[in-house]
């Protein structure tokens, strides 16, 4: 490999006095080397996004600041470079993509005008030129009518397609260094390996050098180079990617690839089919988009046609999905926080859908939710224990049994007792989940709705609420519907999945005959998307 | 990161505004203490300067203007104070129930706000004193009557974003019922900017109040710093003290509201205030 483009040496960058840690990011040094791509890997807080952002001097002044190290860039210390030479170099020799692609770009501006300015402002070339250089990008990226998408605003476009408008106009100028911070989390599965694909393939024909940050070992194994593996701020493995990943030294990351939810899918626990608990037939939704006071045609989305599924005592169904397909609709209507249009809902065989709030009240005690975001599913201005208790009291458990209750329920979720007595905020992410967990619990449901509980957290956290989820399962006797973006997850946790599309469930069956033998077109496209399939195999 | 007290008193200008609100709630609450006597009674000569057997001198009447501020606080205060009490609570309601449910009831509750907020607030608060006649508890309900809108465009807006976040759902999935919901889950999360615009509202009430008492439509026979203002407004030029002392007074308070009441903001939004 030839020499560094990017080389970062002892950088400590310093919190406010406010905050619960001193650095964000302290005593770093890694080198990103000409044409390779460097992923930087660590879960939140680890101070991966700051270093970053360090490099392009975006750090939120004067409140966090680089105190200490050199981050030299063609032979220039970018930490003493004033605040034109910096804006010089950005966009122009260092380009950065972001993890939203809908708000990196002007919603008010054209998608070919936006790459155009960038060629303007740094260049000295001609309007001809400059249009043929932005069909040329486009073209580069893969998007369809370049001379259609040029005119388009960026809400006319999908996140993909977004994205794709945001790497074209960070390649706009060559640039010698591309960071890339998450720029695939925001997407679907499908999209994120095109995206991940036309990254790489980018680079290679440019021969750019990307620093690449990401939390996902499946996006590492995909296309890193070089990995650095970072934690509380500090750098704690760095490699070629081949041994990172296949034989990892330090403890933290091999606890890190140690929680990367496999690709085996769960058995079965028994042959024998049990009677259903859940029975979901031909339900409809359908959302109608708000009309004002005085109308206005109606503008119709189905999200979810003609779904019919069962789900078994004592086992669970996953429901996977990319955003859009109407699994959480689906779930929203079976848990009673939607009305369908058609179609019933039979819990124990009792029809449960079409009911009015008071008379599904009985109902509540037998089925229960948890919900994706633990910072917004728990009332910040309750205590623990009121939180866990209020299920039960509703169903007229009194207050002091309730609370007692909630106690031991925060000490099988693996949390103190004492936890009841506190507020929400003095929590961790997984924390709250396994609170989340516990209130659902707490009237000793038969079923749990869970969407999308884990997708929220780091992996290391992601591997512990699941195998609570798991241990749970077993002790309560639970049925559970599992909604998921991330076949990994779903593989882990059910033993039955349903793929669904466009409202519609596509294909359904065990997860080992939808692992090996996938029917539909759509559930081969999802099982190929998934990001580093071949490592995550290779672990076994 | 700190805890609520400790940002909102570490705070200069609250420090200053909270003194100076301390002087006068305690001067409303002991004025009878301070100023035993009626503050309309007549104790001197008229016109007698400050700073000479009285400390601020006597009125056109020979009334202790001294005696008039200490009294007029009290009514100034109680006035302004019982004002933005109902108003939030008139305000919040509305604006809790147009939120939470939507559709039709919040487009008619909306429109009705917005019918309020278009009467220029000042000429209503005279018209509904024109009406209902000249007294403390008049002034109240015009007061609160013109300030309740921007209470309920704020509750309003706070429990539309509120109501949104998963734990509400978490509460209709344990069975919790609406009017539960809301007291109990939903209006606990918009106390914060509640307590800024209502602070801020006093202020306003206490302008107003002066406003209608210089005009003479005052609560009668209490002596009000407005009052105060309006009696002596046509002696500017011979007994200047007569205008200023009450008009500093509103000045200076106001003004600590307003202090006390952007502390406040900072203390509860403390990344807004930080960063």
């Amino acid at each position: 490999m030839s020499e560094a483009v990017l080389h970062i040496e002892g950088l400590t960058v310093a919190l406010p006095d406010w905050s619960d840690r001193r650095h964000a990011v302290s005593d770093v040094t890694l080198d990103v080397r000409r044409e390779e791509i460097v992923c930087v890997v660590g879960e939140s807080g680890s101070g991966k996004s700051i270093m970053g952002k360090s490099i392009l001097g975006l750090l939120p002044r004067p409140h966090v600041r680089a105190t200490a190290g050199r981050i030299l860039f063609e032979g220039r210390d970018l930490l003493t470079l004033g605040d034109d030479e910096m804006r010089q170099l950005r966009g122009g020799r260092i380009a950065m993509i972001f993890q939203e692609p809908m708000t990196a770009l002007n919603p008010l501006m054209k998608v070919g005008r936006q790459i155009d300015e960038v060629l303007e402002v740094h260049t000295a070339m001609k309007p001809a030129e400059r249009r043929a250089r932005v069909l040329d990008l486009i073209r580069d990226v893969h998007l369809p009518e370049p001379e259609r998408i040029v005119g388009s605003y960026p809400h006319q476009l999908s996140g993909g397609q977004r994205q794709r408008i945001v790497i074209a106009m960070a390649l706009a100028l060559e640039p010698a260094l591309i960071i890339a911070d998450e720029p695939t989390t925001a997407l679907d599965v499908t999209t994120q390996a095109q995206i991940l694909h036309l990254m790489k393939e980018l680079q290679r024909a440019h021969g750019t050098s990307v620093m690449f940050i990401t939390h996902d070992f499946g996006v590492v194994a995909e296309i890193a180079d070089r990995v650095v593996v970072m934690r509380h701020g500090e750098v704690v493995e760095a490699g070629p990617a081949a041994d990172v990943l296949g034989a990892p030294t330090a403890d933290y990351t091999k606890a890190l690839v140690a929680a990367v939810p496999g690709l085996k899918p769960r058995p079965r626990d028994s042959a024998e089919r049990a009677a259903p608990l859940l029975q979901v037939s031909n339900l409809e939704k359908t959302y109608t988009a708000q009309v004002g006071l005085f109308g206005g045609a109606a503008r119709k989305v189905r999200a979810v046609c003609n779904v019919s599924l069962e789900l078994e005592r004592q086992s669970s169904l996953a429901l996977v999905g990319e955003s859009g397909s109407g699994k959480s609709t689906l779930a929203r209507c079976i848990i009673g926080l939607e009305a369908p249009e058609a179609g019933d809902v039979l819990l124990d065989g009792e029809r449960i859908s079409g009911l009015s709030r008071e008379q599904m009240r009985p109902y509540r005690r037998h089925m229960q939710m948890v919900f994706q975001d633990p910072f917004a599913s728990l009332n910040p201005r309750q205590r623990v224990g009121d939180i866990i208790a209020l299920g039960p009291m509703i169903q007229g458990v009194p207050k002091s049994e309730a609370h007692a209750e909630a106690r031991e329920l925060l000490s099988l979720v693996g949390l103190k007792p004492e936890s009841a007595e506190r507020y929400p905020h003095e929590f961790s992410g997984g924390q709250r989940q396994r609170i989340g967990i516990a209130r659902a619990l707490a009237v000793k449901p038969k079923l749990i709705v869970a969407d999308e509980p884990v997708s929220a957290l780091d992996v290391s956290v992601q591997k512990q609420v699941l195998d609570l989820l798991n241990q749970l399962r077993k002790q309560f006797g639970l049925s559970m519907l599992f909604i998921t973006h991330d076949l990994r997850v779903a593989a882990t946790v059910c033993e039955e999945i349903a793929v669904m599309q466009h409202g519609e469930i596509v294909e359904r069956g065990p997860t080992a005959e939808i692992f090996t033998t996938p029917r539909h077109a759509y559930t081969r496209s999802l099982l190929d998307a998934v990001p580093g399939k071949e490592w995550i195999s290779s672990l076994g | 990161m700190k805890s609520f007290w400790k940002r909102f008193l570490a705070n200069p200008r609250v420090i200053a505004g909270l003194a100076w609100l301390g002087v006068v709630v305690l001067v409303a609450l002991f004025a009878d203490l301070v100023a035993p006597r009626d503050p309309f009674a007549i104790v001197d000569k008229p016109f007698l300067r400050p700073l000479g057997a009285y400390l601020l001198g006597t009125d056109s009447l020979g009334r202790d203007v001294l005696a008039g501020l200490l009294h007029g606080a009290r009514t100034t205060l109680l006035i302004a104070i019982l004002s933005t009490l109902a108003a939030v609570a008139f305000g919040t309601l509305v604006g809790a129930v147009a939120g939470y449910y939507g559709g039709l009831v919040d487009d008619v509750l909306m429109r009705l706000t917005e019918f309020f907020q278009t009467i220029p607030s000042f000429l209503f608060a005279i018209v509904l004193i024109a009406i209902l006649s000249p007294s403390a508890m008049n002034l109240v309900i015009a007061i609160a009557t013109v300030s309740w809108p921007p209470i309920t465009r704020v509750v309003r807006a706070e429990v539309l974003s509120v109501k949104s976040r998963e734990f509400v759902q978490a509460a209709v999935v344990a069975g919790q019922r609406d009017s539960a919901i809301l007291i109990t889950q939903v209006l606990p999360n918009t106390l914060s900017p509640l307590i800024v615009t209502g602070s801020l509202l006093v202020a306003t009430a206490i302008l107003i109040e002066s406003a209608l008492s210089f005009l003479g439509l005052g609560a009668p026979n209490q002596m009000s710093w407005g009052f105060m203002i309006g009696a002596g407004r046509s002696f500017l030029r011979d007994a200047w003290w007569l205008v200023t002392v009450p008009g500093i007074a509103i000045l200076v308070t106001v003004l600590s509201i307003n202090l006390v009441g952007e502390g406040l903001n900072d203390a509860l939004n403390p990344r807004l205030a930080d960063l």
